[in-house]
């Protein structure tokens, strides 16, 4: 049917031909796409720039979108070949689909990638291990940032147990001075992120439940995820006044403002409060639950990138992210966006004193990555959309720990094979 | 049931309504000339010569290039009004002035626009764009625009020239005069008053609408006003005075606007409804 | 009016403007997208037909009829409220600011329909921050009359999210009823209500008697606008809840979802058929709403010629 219109559409093309502005042709123009909007002004001033010293006939600029909508539009952008030139990746099944789309092209030929290990590289690899479609940029580590100087006021300790994160939040409520600890529920992601993915993974033990529920041996009803969920549950007695419409800007702005003491954290938040923040700040890994002796922490590849088949510049494209393999980036990328952890081999110096407690944490504890990022959200429903969901709810107190780990197992059983047993 | 409607009871009315149109807008204004502590401290205060800030201006003006957006804006907004009303009018005319076989085909392939948002062709018009290559530019958004205003603007204007006197017309007809001199010389000049209607209600969903921005012109070059706001303070949201900053400049331009024009488009509307 | 007949070029010359750009920007376009939705894709963005498959899918796979029921029963609310509390209040000051010798009805009339002027986003913004619970501007306004306990995020909460949501759009768009009913007063003969006056009867008799039936079918005309506008909604509940339309999908409406479904959102990827699936079933909707006025105009019309 929709033939009978073609002629239609070519009559046009001669009509519009005139109108149709003409974009003046930057032959060496890269625009990267990203849901990094927060490190605008670092990319902009500093990582560009230092580019652009080595190559300056190559021109980048650094045009995020805002993180809740970067999936979509870019998607949109890309259908409609409106997108830039490199892509900034998420991992796993995000980016795995704009591969087999044809929106990102082969790197295994590209120099410099024998920096990055396996297990980096993994995120951005099909499943068989054959190819890899965006260079490893940096992973994430979770925990909880805190106001040094709310603590030393009340003499708080930090939390190395779940009881004891627990008594600090009851004191701090008591004592009233202080939001005892700054998240809200009305973006869902900080729940299902900065709650069930980072106190989590010492429940059900990183990567060996990660991997037991992919294998179909553990179900998301047993008993480390209600226990995470039921820990959960404790934490809106604690949280701002108002918190199911408090939003993610609103709780960094709580917390950069001085008015709460604990900020449950992705360590990319640390160049934001470093920027707005103006008191000493300290950071502590996700409490230990009764009885567990060793702890287990979500450092998750987070960020890569790659190119995109449809720009006009795929050999420029490629020269910079082969610069991005290199030290100088490394070591650029990671103090410039503490918080960041590169994930290539090259021994790189932190500076900042929040990065390195964060990363001080790989060597005493044992590293995971987000539960529902490989294979488990690749059916309707989305396992991680409903993570986020019943997080959110849970906290709110509007659904059980039970009831929630249970329409996650349902959900994830509606689809997943191995899960259906 | 007699209810007395004393003036003073009618401005009261008025008054309150006025004043919940208006607070809003006039408690972002206030704030966004406030430094941070005093947004957050006392945010129904207007900013004092303590309080008083332009950081949030510094900034927006110093990373983004809001007066591009607005010319952009300006200039899709226009255009199309432009082209909307020389087809829609014409095509009006037609409809309603002349008999031939497949008016009532036309009619109602028009009348189905007013009530389908062409928004549900966004997969389709994606695709043409590409075909034309016209994404990331202002043109893109200028057609899908015009095709979104059409029908109603064709609906609104068949309606006002059906009820222009027969007289008119036929008095022209004797005198030998061609029907496109006819539309031009005599039809044009009596819709005017009409435009007003059809401005309002093509001119305010284009200058507001961030979806196709966000998905046919999404480059720097061609920001719209509402799509670059809206990623401006994606992009600043923890800086309350940025943000507060950019809504002012984004409300303060169509706000000048507005008051200016409102006399023109209010006459219009009366001057359409007086007889 | 008796129509004249014209010649083919001179049809042309009038009608082909409007019509071409119009064919292919917005009738094929629409078109494509039904037609698509009678498509499957794979992994690889390959489309092979399955006919109505993707229909059974929506409404009868509880994944993806759960949603769709939800969002549809969400924008009926959402429409309900627009109709219960933003056209009256249209009605209401149309019919104050056509009262004979009001001072100030110029202003008044600028004023009012200037919300109507900003962008949704830049609305959804402004509310988003009033209504924050870390500003706390609306707390204070409400401590300030001795209602300080009213407060609630109730953007936030289940049960208020899209009522208050609704209400912000309402805020927004109520100038658009008022000046619509407030050009068909104007239209209103004056001789008309003259008589009523001289025998005494009060403006609020006349109003509700005489002028309010006179503009029943304006205020028709509103309602179908209404509902054609708030079931392709979409720009207020992204600006202020995102994609994801929470809490728990409270304030989900058929344009959310459709912006879902096709373009994905976060780890579940985005579908063109299935977003062409929902597109459909939202012509559908708003058609048959369309269809229930028509004929219920034809009555009436049809009514009043006997």
């Amino acid at each position: 049917m929709a033939q009978h219109f073609r002629w239609l559409i070519n009559a046009f093309a001669v009509l519009v031909a005139s109108l149709a502005s003409c974009l003046p042709a930057h032959a060496q123009e890269l625009r990267i796409e990203s849901w990094r909007s927060d490190d605008r002004d670092i990319w902009t001033n500093i990582i560009l720039p230092a580019f652009a010293a080595h190559q300056p006939r190559i021109k980048v600029r650094f045009t995020p979108t805002a993180p809740t909508e970067y999936n979509a539009s870019l998607n949109a952008r890309l259908a409609g070949g409106t997108a830039g030139d490199l892509i900034t990746c998420r991992p796993f099944d995000a980016a795995l689909g704009l591969y087999k789309q044809g929106h990102l092209i082969a790197l295994n030929d590209l120099a410099g990638l024998e920096h990055f290990s396996a297990v980096a590289r993994s995120a951005w690899s099909t499943d068989d291990g054959t190819v890899t479609f965006c260079l490893p940029m940096a992973s994430v580590i979770h925990g909880f940032i805190y106001n040094k100087e709310a603590f030393e006021e009340l003499g708080l300790k930090v939390p190395a147990t779940e009881d004891a994160f627990f008594q600090v939040l009851e004191a701090l409520k008591k004592d009233g001075g202080y939001t005892p600890m700054a998240m809200g529920t009305s973006d869902q992601w900080e729940a299902a992120t900065m709650g069930f993915q980072n106190v989590g993974p010492n429940h059900w033990r990183g990567e060996e439940g990660r991997r037991a529920l992919i294998s179909g041996a553990a179900k998301l009803t047993d008993q480390p995820y209600v226990a995470t969920l039921r820990h959960l549950a404790r934490w809106g007695a604690y949280l701002g006044r108002g918190f199911k419409a408090q939003s993610y800007a609103d709780s960094q702005t709580l917390f950069s403002l001085g008015r709460a003491a604990i900020y449950p954290a992705g360590s990319w938040d640390i160049a934001t409060f470093r920027a707005q923040a103006p008191f000493e700040m300290g950071a502590f890994r996700p409490p230990l639950p009764q009885g567990a002796q060793d702890c287990h922490i979500s450092d998750h590849t987070d960020i890569g990138i790659g190119v995109n088949p449809a720009s006009p510049n795929v050999e420029a494209a490629r020269t910079f992210l082969q610069w991005m393999t290199t030290p100088e980036f490394a070591t650029l990328f990671a103090n410039a966006l503490p918080g960041f952890f590169p994930l290539s081999s090259h021994r790189i110096g932190l500076e900042d004193p929040l990065a390195q407690e964060f990363i001080s944490w790989r060597a005493s504890c044992k590293s995971t990555i987000r539960n529902a990022y490989q294979i488990l959200s690749r059916g309707i429903p989305n396992l991680d959309a409903e993570i986020w969901n019943v997080s959110a709810q849970v906290i709110n107190g509007t659904l059980s720990p039970e009831d929630a780990a249970a329409r996650l197992q349902a959900g994830l059983a509606k689809w997943y094979g191995p899960q259906q047993k | 049931m007699r209810l007395k409607f004393t003036p003073i009871a009618i401005h009261t009315v008025l008054l309150t309504y006025t004043a919940i149109a208006l607070l809003p807008i006039a408690l972002i204004i206030a704030n966004a000339f406030k430094s941070r502590r005093a947004i957050f401290t006392d945010p129904l205060a207007l900013p004092g010569p303590d309080s008083f800030s332009l950081r949030g201006f510094a900034k927006v003006l110093a990373v983004s290039d809001f007066e591009l957006y607005f010319i952009n804006s300006l200039t899709v907004t226009l255009v199309t009004l432009a082209l909307v009303l020389l087809f829609a009018a014409m095509a009006a005319w037609a409809l309603s002035e002349y008999a031939f076989r497949g008016r009532l085909f036309i009619g109602l392939v028009f009348a189905v626009g007013i009530m389908v948002p062409i928004r549900l062709g966004t997969v389709s018009i994606l695709e043409l764009m590409v075909a034309l290559d016209l994404t990331n530019t202002l043109t893109a958004l200028i057609l899908v625009y015009t095709a979104q205003s059409l029908p109603l603007a064709i609906f609104i204007l068949t309606e006002f020239i059906a009820q222009i006197p027969k007289d008119l017309k036929d008095a022209a007809r004797c005198d030998g005069v061609s029907e496109i001199h006819i539309f031009f010389a005599i039809i044009v000049p009596l819709i005017r008053p009409a435009i007003a209607t059809v401005a309002i209600f093509v001119m305010v969903p284009i200058w507001n609408d961030l979806w196709f921005p966000l998905i046919l012109s999404p480059g720097e070059d061609t920001q719209t006003i509402t799509l670059g706001v809206q990623q401006f303070i994606g992009q600043y949201v923890t800086d309350w005075n940025a943000v507060l900053a950019s809504l002012t400049l984004a409300i303060l331009p169509i706000l000048a606007l507005y008051l200016l024009l409102s006399r023109q488009l209010v006459r219009g509307l009366t001057a359409g409804a007086v007889k | 009016m008796t129509p004249k007949s014209a010649t083919l070029p001179l049809l042309t010359f009038f009608i082909a403007p409007a019509f071409l750009i119009y064919a292919v920007f917005s009738v094929y376009p629409l078109i494509s997208t039904m037609v698509l939705s009678t498509y499957d894709t794979d992994a690889a963005g390959g489309h092979s037909f399955i006919g109505f498959g993707n229909f059974t899918t929506l409404l009868t796979d509880d994944a993806w009829s759960g949603p769709f029921w939800n969002a549809l029963t969400n924008n009926a609310v959402f429409f309900a409220i627009h109709m219960a509390v933003q056209n009256p209040v249209g009605i209401v000051l149309a019919g104050l600011l056509s009262l004979p010798r009001l001072r100030g009805r110029h202003t008044y009339r600028t004023l009012i329909f200037l919300p109507t002027m900003l962008s949704v986003v830049i609305v959804g913004f402004i509310w988003q921050l009033i209504l924050s619970p870390l500003w706390g501007v609306s707390e204070g306004l409400l401590s300030a009359v001795g209602l300080g306990d009213w407060f609630a995020p109730w953007l936030g909460q289940e049960e208020t999210a899209l009522i208050t949501l609704s209400l912000l759009s309402v805020w927004q768009f109520v100038g658009i009823p008022m000046i619509l009913i407030y050009a068909a007063l104007l239209n209103i003969p004056e001789d008309l209500t003259e008589a009523a006056q001289v025998d005494g009867i009060g403006h609020f008799r006349i109003f509700w008697h005489i002028k309010l039936p006179l503009i029943a079918p304006t205020v028709a005309l509103v309602s179908i606008l209404t509902y054609v506008g708030n079931f392709n909604a979409f720009d207020i509940v992204y600006a202020v809840k995102g994609a994801i339309a929470g809490p728990n999908f409270a304030t989900d409406i058929l344009g959310t979802f459709f912006y879902r479904t096709f373009f994905g959102f976060q780890l579940q990827q985005g579908s063109p058929t299935m977003g062409a699936t929902v597109a459909t079933v939202m012509f559908a909707v708003i058609l048959i709403g369309v269809m229930i006025y028509l004929a219920l105009m034809q009555r009436r019309v049809q009514r009043h010629a006997f």
